[in-house]
């Protein structure tokens, strides 16, 4: 697996996100309350809306679009909504954010 | 001569329930003197209101105030009353019952009410102490008493009285789990998507679910300790409440050799096998259904008391059922076929991020069914187009946003009530329409819900339909009906209404939204989508200066200061004042567009110019280049001033409309607010500004102008209301920010104008910004303060102060 410096925790705002260039498509780097971040594809499954720039609570992320609600762990649209997106592996260390470049098979 | 008085024919009632008694009281309505009546009970209490024991357990209410016949009235209407002395056995040859207490008392007529006991699951361990049901007032005292120890109260069943218990458990402090075999709660009154959001809903009220879980055995020796689950699995319990289903209580029927199937059978007259012998209630089944609502129970007792007292008029022919949920907070309404099925139709409406989910399933052009969650107001509505069987093809596509969108009266479906026919039924409970609701209110001169409750009996029962009720008094008494306004919470995670929430950042002083969630303990330390915008709206309001905007509760347009569109680009509506130009700023407009490639340039309906289909990443680039400000096209803010020609180039123009507007939309842009605003200014009453569906709109005339507010044309159109006429350009604008103004501290996130002003009442705006100069003038000096706070973000975004985040965080190459 190959791991890619995105750069520090500061970089990502609380709450929220951003998203990242990779062979693999856009990724979304979230960020949330307790500094816990996460990786998924860039793409809501619902209609593609960035999921980087929505609001980030707990393991959610709402989609900027219409709302949909997507569990970070589990990769998962909340029901009644129901879609996966691809989740990517992440490592802290050192103030630096790693993100693997393959996805996570659950 | 022997002169004998002739006796009075004798009517017992087994069951001093609710519709026993209901029958009992239509039969004094029609032959007050006709019988003399004995009632035997079980219970100790005089007849109460059974549908009320959740809020009793809840803490809501007390026991007093559920009773509906106090021993008075027994007393009054000559009725022998035995409480806690059951029926044992019913003698038909010599027409007696005979009580617990062995006493045997005769008969000439008898009915029978015996409701239904709890089912309970035929699982080991179910006769344990600890092991409780939920039917009746003893059941309420027992949960009263475990529960004041705390631990963990487990329910087995999530229906509507599973999931009533499950509140009412929590509400006392115990940890609750509710046990059910399907998938989601409520599966015989909802589908999968109303469920999940209705588990939600509970499970954020601190109630957990398993989910799909079959009990195999309840554990414990002495007592309770818990259970386990057919896949091995347990979970402790200090209390078990079981409400898997009800069983009616026919063994006495059964003894004295009745026909009985599931129920005791009778006929439409609800006549039992023996001529002499009447049944009404849960106990009852007729033409193979057996019912556990009150609406159909009470119907079927007006039926038998018209037998009984020899009118012989009416017939029972069974019932349409509705029900509602009472769980405090959580609205659901559902009736009849909800899932559909071949040669159905559904047309539905999901707005997840509001909680409302709303299903009709149609069949062929009738309303054979339907499922609201979350806003339940048109239910008496299309529970009565079902029970009608109108044809709704005229209004079918918009039948889930109900009657207020078919013709165009009233924003907020606050007059529903208002413009129902007399027939329609509004307390399902108890079968009162809303011709007698409105002639009891004028006739007797009634006031208050309580006085509507006692006289109608009209939201007396369930009280789901207090808030048509209450829209039926205020409709009917104008002015005078003082309600007081319902809580409704600000999202999922709060209880606290937006009211509260405000006042709470107001008087605590607190300054940004993390202190908020805080202080008033959010459930969710990060909030959600629905709560973050509002919260950082009410803070920025509550505290221009001081308090901390923060850009991750905005929503995304409101962070990015542009528009995202369908496939995550951006547009660009730079503020033209006015909708004035020049050539020179076309001509840089034009240039712009064309070295970035712009896909689309359009004139907007707002008369901006807009740039589609831009790449986030060049926003800023675009920003600078344009050198204009933002026109906030994006935002909960000032949107455009639209104006017309007006008196400089117009033949018809009594004022100079562009003038004004330009200094309109310069005095007010960057003012955020609960919702967007829009004005317009139009030169002479041919209001060719469209100024009469804006937030607020001029009108110029021949002495002034007319000012205008209130009004709306989007989704639902709302002309505005006068508000008053001025002279000067000044005291235009003046008016307009202290409207604004006054909004912007009062209205709800989210909220435009329109409701707004049908919520509060013009009167009220009147006198607060045009009988009172000086409010008017505060008013409007801290919307200038409030503006005076704010800058252009897309200047800030340009200069690097503000980062809207624009690029990736990085680009990884193939
Ligand atoms: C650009 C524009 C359409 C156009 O090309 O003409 C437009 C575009 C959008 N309108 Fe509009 N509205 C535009 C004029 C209008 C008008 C006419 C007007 O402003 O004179 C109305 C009716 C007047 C009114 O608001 O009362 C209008 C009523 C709405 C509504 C319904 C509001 C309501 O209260 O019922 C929405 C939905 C909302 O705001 O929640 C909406 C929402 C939207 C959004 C922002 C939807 C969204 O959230 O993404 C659209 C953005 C499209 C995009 O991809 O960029 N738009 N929209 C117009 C911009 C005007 C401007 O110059 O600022
Ligand atoms: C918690 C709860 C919430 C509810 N909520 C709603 C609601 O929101 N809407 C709705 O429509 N319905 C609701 N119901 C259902 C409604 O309460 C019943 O449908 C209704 O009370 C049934 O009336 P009934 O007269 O047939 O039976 P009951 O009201 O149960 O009355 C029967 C009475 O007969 C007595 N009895 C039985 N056998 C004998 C005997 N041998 N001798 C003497 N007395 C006897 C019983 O003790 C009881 O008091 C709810 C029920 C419960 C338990
Ligand atoms: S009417 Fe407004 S919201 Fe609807 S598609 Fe057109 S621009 Fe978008
Ligand atoms: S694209 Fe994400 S909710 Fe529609």
């Amino acid at each position: 697996m190959e791991w890619m410096a995105l750069g520090t925790l500061e970089e990502i705002p609380a709450r929220g996100g951003r998203y990242v260039e990779t062979p693999l498509g856009e990724i979304a780097v979230l960020r949330n309350e307790n500094d816990e971040v996460f990786a998924v594809s860039n793409q809501c499954p619902h209609r593609g809306g960035p999921l980087s720039e929505g609001f980030v609570s707990g393991k959610l992320v709402f989609c900027p679009l219409h709302n949909w609600q997507i569990d970070l762990e589990k990769g998962e649209a909340v029901a009644p909504d129901s879609g996966c997106v691809k989740r990517f592996p992440i490592r802290m260390e050192g103030g630096q954010i790693w993100l693997g470049l393959q996805e996570i098979t659950p | 001569m022997h002169i004998t008085v002739p006796r009075k024919p004798r009517l017992v009632v087994v069951g001093n329930g609710m519709a026993g008694i209901r029958a009992v009281e239509e039969l004094l309505k029609m032959a007050p003197d006709l019988y003399e009546i004995s009632v035997f009970g079980a219970e100790p209490h005089p007849n109460y209101n059974r549908i009320l024991l959740t809020p009793v357990l809840a803490g809501e209410m007390t026991l007093e105030e559920t009773i509906l016949n106090p021993l008075e009235w027994y007393a009054e209407h000559g009725i022998q009353l035995f409480t806690g002395n059951p029926v044992t056995r019913i003698d038909r040859v010599k027409r007696q019952v005979i009580t617990a207490d062995g006493k045997a008392t005769p008969y000439d007529r008898l009915l029978l009410a015996t409701g239904a006991a709890a089912a309970m699951a035929p699982v080991p361990g179910n006769h344990l102490p600890g092991v409780l049901s939920y039917r009746d007032m003893a059941d309420v005292e027992a949960l009263t008493k475990s529960s004041a120890l705390g631990g963990q109260a487990v329910v087995i069943g999530g229906g509507l009285l599973g999931l009533e218990v499950a509140h009412g458990l929590r509400a006392r402090g115990m940890g609750v789990t509710v046990i059910h075999r399907r998938a989601w709660p409520l599966d015989k009154q909802l589908d999968q998507r109303g469920g999940v959001l209705l588990q939600k809903a509970m499970e954020a009220r601190g109630v957990r679910f398993l989910l799909g879980k079959e009990t195999a055995e309840i554990l414990g020796t002495t007592h309770v300790t818990g259970l386990r689950f057919s896949d091995g699995t347990e979970i402790p319990a200090d209390v078990l409440v079981m409400t898997i289903g009800i069983k009616p209580r026919i063994e006495l029927a059964q003894a004295a050799g009745l026909q009985c199937e599931t129920g005791i059978l009778v006929n439409d007259t609800l006549q039992t096998y023996d001529p002499r012998i009447y049944a009404v209630g849960e106990c009852v089944q007729h033409r193979g259904q057996t019912y556990g609502l009150v609406a159909p129970l009470f119907e079927q007792a007006k039926v038998a008391a018209n037998h009984l007292a020899e009118y012989g008029r009416m017939r029972y022919q069974g019932s349409v059922t509705s029900t509602k949920l009472k769980v405090t907070g959580i609205e659901l309404f559902s009736a009849g076929n909800f899932t559909g099925g071949e040669d159905c139709e559904e047309v539905t409406l999901l707005d997840g991020s509001q909680g409302v989910y709303k299903k009709v399933i149609l069949q062929e052009n009738r309303v054979v069914g339907g499922l609201l969650y979350g806003d339940t107001s048109i239910g008496p509505w299309l529970f009565q187009l079902m029970r009608d069987g109108t044809d709704v093809s005229a209004f079918r596509d918009n039948i889930v946003f109900g009657e207020t969108h078919l013709g165009d009266a009233g924003h907020s479906g606050e007059n529903q009530a208002a413009r129902l026919p007399d027939n329609a039924e509004i307390c399902g409970c108890n079968g009162v329409a809303k011709g007698s609701i409105v002639k009891a209110i004028r006739e007797q001169g009634l006031f208050t819900l309580d006085d509507v409750r006692k006289c109608t009996k009209a939201s007396a029962s369930c009280g789901s339909c207090t808030g048509l009720v209450e829209q039926l008094l205020s409709s009917t008494l104008g002015g005078f009906y003082d309600s007081t306004p319902k809580k409704k919470a600000l999202c999922g995670c709060t209880e606290l209404s937006h009211q509260e929430v405000r006042d709470a950042i107001v008087k605590e002083k607190l300054l940004s939204v993390r202190q908020v969630f805080a202080y008033l303990e959010w459930r969710h330390p990060a909030g959600c989508a629905t709560c973050r915008p509002a919260v950082n709206y009410y803070v920025r309001t509550a505290w221009p200066m001081e308090g901390l905007d923060d850009p991750q509760s905005r929503f995304i347009n409101e962070r990015a200061h542009a528009n995202i569109q369908k496939d995550g680009t951006y547009s660009v509506i730079p503020r033209i004042y006015g909708g004035v130009t020049s050539p020179a700023e076309l001509k840089r407009i034009a240039e712009v567009a064309e070295r970035h490639h712009v896909p689309m340039v359009k004139f907007t309906g707002g008369q901006r110019l807009d740039l589609l289909g831009v790449k986030k990443e060049d926003l800023p680039k675009i920003w600078a280049e344009l050198d204009m400000p933002s026109g906030h096209a994006y935002g909960k803010a000032l949107r455009t001033v639209k104006s017309c020609v007006g008196s400089e180039f117009c033949r018809f123009g009594v004022q100079d409309s562009t003038r004004l507007a330009i200094e309109l939309e310069k005095n007010l842009e960057r003012m955020w607010a609960p919702h967007k605003v829009k004005l317009a200014a139009s030169g002479c009453p041919r209001n060719c500004a469209e100024s009469t569906i804006k937030d607020v709109g001029i009108i110029g005339v021949d002495s002034g102008w007319e000012i205008y507010v209130g009004g709306n044309g989007g989704m639902k159109v709302r002309a505005a209301d006068l508000l008053c006429k001025v002279k000067t350009h000044e005291e235009v604008l003046e008016m307009a920010k202290a409207f604004l103004q006054m909004y912007r501290e009062d209205a709800q996130y989210l909220e435009r104008t329109a409701p707004w002003v049908e919520r509060i009442g013009l009167e009220k705006i009147k006198a607060t910004i045009v009988d009172d100069a000086n409010t008017r003038k505060t008013l409007a000096e801290r919307m200038d303060f409030a503006l005076s706070q704010e800058k252009d973000p897309w200047k800030e975004a340009v200069s690097g102060r503000l980062d809207i985040h624009a690029a990736p965080i990085r680009r990884i190459p193939a």
